[in-house]
């Protein structure tokens, strides 16, 4: 079943005004031209699970996409303070956010128990936390094997999850390497899934590696092909990260005008992702070019 | 974090660069990074973030631990990157690494999982049984007066590791405080105090290393003590330099200066662009 699309035909496909959407990616493989489709189309009132922040959460808070944030590190990366967050949190403005906090520990184990339907999952870190105390969410139940009462995290079910990934075939096949993040749980614990792609490939290059696959087709809705879509992240074998670009992110977001025009000039002033590339510049994307480094093939033979 | 950047009521400049005995200047950073790294003899695995805390386990691997491997908290175990990396997400670390792991093992069964002798940590405050502050400054947790990054993986690195490492660049009365603003990650004490959840499986906090000394803790009811001074320091002023009254041990000890072949590798194999060597 052919499940390619365009991204603004995915974004406004699976995603609703209301929805709590995971964007996943670690530093790496990240969906930043989806979150970037979801502020052209204007979403709202969204509730944003994200590990571990960066650019895009600044941007969806001064795009007023978000009422919500889901989170367990809300710096920009190792780049600096995001400044739109904080003046959410710290002085409620313009408004006040509603955020969800947990360690990645917790994030992680909220991810497994949505994507294996449980209620919820233990988890063995909490003890003595100020975060279990001032969370609500994080709660504690008896050990019915006799041990002391442990704390529990709730499932976490996206209504849209969306990933990014090296390549996946026109079915929904999702390869990846590098650092893979908490993406396949976040994939199986969603409603709904979009994954973009650096390229789409044939069938038979996903049958040739399957262990590669992170996620299966049978839970993909939709594959777009976005190349480039994660940059500022990197993408293994396909470029580097463009660490000034965050660094200037967190210095430009200091001031919430500048968020505003950024945001006009540079994602509603452009019709998609590709015309936002070319507002930096080829020349821009030297920096991130990479080595190439391949792996040995291994052998899948079985039974002749 | 910014919070250690603008005390002014410093009793010596600790910008200077200190002397070592062949009067070879070190930084404050190469300090820091020289004891670290020793205090990792007879460790295996560490848990470490990039920057002063790889490098400090780079120095270890050609020194006192030449087995010794850091897990990142981005999966990566046993990376050989051709130059330092700029974060735990940065995908040089991966090209020759030993593993790749997905977020589920690397919390689940590494840090959960008790894999973990030593993890590095940093913190906006700490207190004297080692309890870290990492999530905010101020009184309210809904409008804190200024919001830090949060736990990350801290929680679960206190918690799953034998021992945490403490590196702190300035020690003052600012970070080194008698009360905790928010109780991010727990030491032992905490966390033996409190009602319900798993006990930790570590120590905490074991070693907090500063710009002017060392301090050590290693029973759970312990308080942090000042063990050591580097040379040149007086050792009252890591005591006016520190929130609570700080214990001085009786053996207080003078740190042995980093010795040139610790330089040498530090600034000539490990980090010869002094991207962290500042």
């Amino acid at each position: 079943m052919d499940k390619t699309m365009s991204l603004p035909q995915a974004i406004s496909t699976y995603l609703r005004n209301g929805d709590t959407v995971a964007l996943e990616g670690f530093g790496h493989i990240v969906p930043v031209a989806a979150a970037h489709e979801i502020i052209r189309q204007g979403f709202t009132d969204l509730v944003l699970a994200r590990m571990s922040c960066d650019v895009i959460v600044d941007q969806l808070l001064g795009a007023n996409c978000l009422k919500g944030l889901i989170s367990s590190f809300i710096a920009n990366s190792s780049a600096g303070s995001l400044h739109e967050l904080r003046r959410r949190i710290e002085k409620s403005d313009p408004e006040p956010l509603w955020f969800d906090e947990y360690s990645h520990g917790g994030m992680v184990a909220r991810y497994q128990a949505g994507a294996s339907k449980l209620p919820f999952q233990p988890i063995a870190s909490y003890r003595g936390s100020d975060l279990a105390a001032k969370n609500p969410r994080i709660k504690s139940v008896p050990d019915p094997y006799g041990g002391p009462d442990i704390h529990v995290v709730p499932a976490l079910n996206p209504d849209l999850t969306i990933i990014h990934a090296q390549r996946a075939d026109m079915h929904g096949n999702v390869q990846a390497w590098g650092m893979l993040g908490i993406q396949t749980e976040a994939a199986f614990a969603s409603h709904r899934l979009i994954v973009t792609v650096e390229e789409i490939v044939d069938e038979a290059v996903v049958r040739s590696d399957p262990n590669r696959t992170i996620v299966p087709a049978h839970v993909v809705d939709a594959v777009v092909a976005v190349p480039r879509g994660s940059h500022p992240h990197s993408v293994q074998g396909y470029y580097d990260r463009d660490d000034e670009f965050s660094r200037q992110w967190s210095a430009l977001a200091r001031d919430a005008a500048a968020v505003q025009d950024w945001l006009e000039t540079n994602i509603r002033g452009t019709s998609d992702h590709d015309e936002f590339l070319a507002t930096l510049g080829s020349e821009h994307f030297e920096r991130m070019a990479i080595h190439d480094a391949y792996s040995t093939p291994v052998n899948y033979g079985g039974r002749a | 974090m910014t919070l250690s950047a603008h005390d002014t009521t410093e009793t010596r400049s600790r910008d200077e660069p200190s002397e070592t005995t062949s009067s070879d200047v070190v930084t404050s950073s190469e300090l820091l990074t020289v004891h670290s790294a020793r205090a990792l003899a007879g460790r295996n695995v560490v848990f470490a973030g990039h920057g002063l805390p790889t490098l400090a386990v780079s120095l270890a691997q050609h020194t006192v631990a030449p087995d010794i491997e850091i897990v990142y908290e981005s999966g990566v175990t046993g990376a050989r990157p051709p130059v330092m990396p700029r974060s735990i997400s940065d995908s040089i670390l991966v090209p020759g690494a030993a593993s790749v792991m997905p977020m589920t093992h690397l919390f689940n069964y590494v840090l959960q999982g008790q894999r973990i002798d030593v993890g590095f940590l940093g913190a906006a405050q700490v207190d004297k049984f080692g309890n870290l502050n990492s999530t905010l400054i101020g009184e309210d947790w809904e409008h804190p007066d200024s919001r830090l990054p949060g736990s990350g993986g801290a929680i679960e690195a206190m918690a799953g590791a034998a021992e945490i490492f403490l590196v702190m660049r300035r020690h003052t009365p600012r970070t080194f405080v008698e009360s905790l603003d928010f109780v991010t990650s727990p030491g032992s004490k905490k966390a033996a105090e409190a009602e319900v959840g798993s006990m930790p499986a570590g120590s905490g906090v074991t070693h907090v290393i500063t710009d002017l000394g060392i301090m050590t803790r290693f029973a759970r009811d312990e308080e942090l003590t000042l063990t050591a001074v580097h040379p040149g320091v007086d050792p009252a002023e890591a005591v006016r330099q520190t929130g609570w009254n700080l214990q001085v041990s009786t053996d207080l000890e003078t740190t042995q200066p980093p010795t040139p072949d610790e330089l040498a590798l530090l600034r000539e194999t490990l980090d010869p662009t002094r991207i962290y060597l500042r």
